[in-house]
């Protein structure tokens, strides 16, 4: 059998999947899947191609889907997904991530939950509720959201998550205990002189290069950042780029200086792609170097924007790169960026893109 | 012939209570295979009849309450035409309807 790739999305009105041909020319769309829930996070198990999906429904409350045959049944469960009584209930999922047979889901208000049995029963990560600065937390424009999940790919005690408004944050103990890792990213929401406090920066996306573990990148409300210290100190790497502003960040699946970023015209402009014409801003450089990637994007009248966590590489070579914008359309480029093509049109407001590579 | 036969005594009980019919939303429903629309319970609060649907269709709980406890803030629980909480009580052949709110965009 031969390798194709597989496109997960989430949307603002349930979950998709997109099923590529080995040469990721064709593609095929299935779903609406998930009832139609709001999903805002869609990820496989390699291992299994066991498909989840989180998200919550203004009716029903938050819950991850689950589905064992690529989509054709789908099962949901929140058993255990849940604050203490008294605290803000849960109103939805964020986002998800998979290491050695657990399952980790963030949700908001922001907290994070664990799963050992495939989603079904859930256990509250209760150290990151417990730090200090908790009670000082507010939330971003799309909530306090818990939006990015980056697991250590060798240390399983090791976890960073990053939550809008509330900054990144790095367990070294498995989530039992929790330390700000926002340190030379800005907050331009603060009086002079305060813009780099411990906490409280907005960051959109958390990325860990591949095959480096102490680097990190993230997207930031104001700017973009590269940390080669597991997020200890971060340097601004937005020069060069035509914003400071915008949501997802992706990285190269075997090259740990290469990049990918959507900048955006700015949070009080539209939050538009610049001027009407889309690019994905590539760098080979660990964010020395941009360059602007425009074959195939519409280049005229696109006022969409890209969410953050809507876009995804595969780990096929040349690199796929596929994004999702929030007028409903997926981008996609064979070839690590030079060209694209609109794969497919007229979603719902896509949240989420990630791949999965299936056959042998 | 004089009929010799004593009239049958019966235990001092009381008579069956009717029970709670419950309407479900079809929304609700197609979240649980197998799950019906009308469902007839005998309990005697909300809280008692959201747990034996629980029981019967594991999970339907969370999508009906919070964990503040509470019902969900876009389900609404009528009892006998009234708008109900989770401690309202159950008259015997009370009449219950669980909808979903109008909400959504």
């Amino acid at each position: 059998m031969s390798q194709r790739v597989v496109i997960l999305i989430g949307t603002r009105k349930g979950a998709f999947i997109v099923d590529g041909d080995a040469e990721r020319r064709s593609w095929a769309l299935s779903g609406p899947f998930c009832e139609t829930w709001p999903i805002n996070h869609v990820v496989a198990d390699p291992l299994t191609r066991t498909i989840y999906a989180g998200g919550g429904n203004s009716w029903f409350g938050p819950a991850v889907w689950k589905s064992t045959d690529m989509g054709a049944t789908w099962s949901h469960s929140s058993e255990g997904l849940a604050y203490e009584a008294g605290l803000e209930p849960i109103k939805s999922v964020w986002s998800l991530a998979f290491r050695a047979g657990r399952l980790y889901a963030g949700v908001e208000p922001a907290g994070l939950f664990c799963s050992d049995d495939g989603g079904q029963t859930w256990r509250h990560v209760a150290g990151l509720q417990k730090h200090p600065t908790r009670p000082n937390w507010q939330p971003g424009g799309a909530g306090l959201i818990l939006h990015s999940i980056v697991l250590h790919p060798d240390d399983p005690r090791q976890i960073w998550v990053a939550m809008s408004a509330v900054g990144v944050f790095h367990t070294a103990d498995g989530g039992e205990t929790w330390e700000p890792r926002n340190q030379g990213t800005r907050n331009d929401y603060m009086p002079e002189g305060q813009r780099y406090p411990e906490f409280g920066q907005c960051v959109h996306s958390l990325v860990m290069a591949p095959g480096m573990s102490d680097r990190l990148y993230q997207q930031n409300h104001c700017g973009m950042y590269r940390s080669d210290d597991g997020g200890r100190t971060w340097q601004s790497i937005e020069a060069g780029l035509p914003s400071s502003f915008g949501f997802p960040a992706a990285v190269h699946p075997r090259d740990p200086a290469s990049l990918y970023l959507v900048p955006l015209n700015g949070d009080t402009a539209g939050r538009y792609v610049p001027e009407g014409k889309a690019a994905v801003w590539r760098t080979r450089d660990g964010g020395d170097h941009w360059q602007a990637l425009r074959a195939g994007l519409p280049q005229k009248n696109a006022f969409f924007g890209v969410l953050r966590q809507a876009m995804a590489t595969d780990p096929v070579d040349p690199v796929g790169i596929y994004f999702g914008t929030s007028s409903g359309s997926l981008y996609a480029s064979a070839d690590d960026g030079d060209r694209w093509t609109a794969i497919v049109e007229h979603l719902p407001t896509i949240q989420s893109v990630e791949t999965l590579v299936v056959g042998a | 012939m004089p009929n010799d036969q004593a009239p049958l005594a019966l235990p001092d009980q009381p008579a069956p209570s009717p029970p709670i019919l419950v309407r479900l939303p079809a929304v609700l429903v197609n979240l649980f295979p197998g799950a019906e629309r009308r469902v007839e319970l005998s309990v005697s609060t909300v809280a008692d009849l959201i747990e034996a649907l629980d029981g019967r269709w594991p999970g339907m709980g969370d999508r009906l309450c919070d964990s503040t406890p509470a019902i969900r803030r876009h389900i609404n629980v009528f009892v006998d035409g009234e708008r109900a909480t989770l401690q309202t009580r159950l008259a015997p052949g009370a009449d219950v309807f669980i909808l979903t709110a109008m909400s959504g965009g």
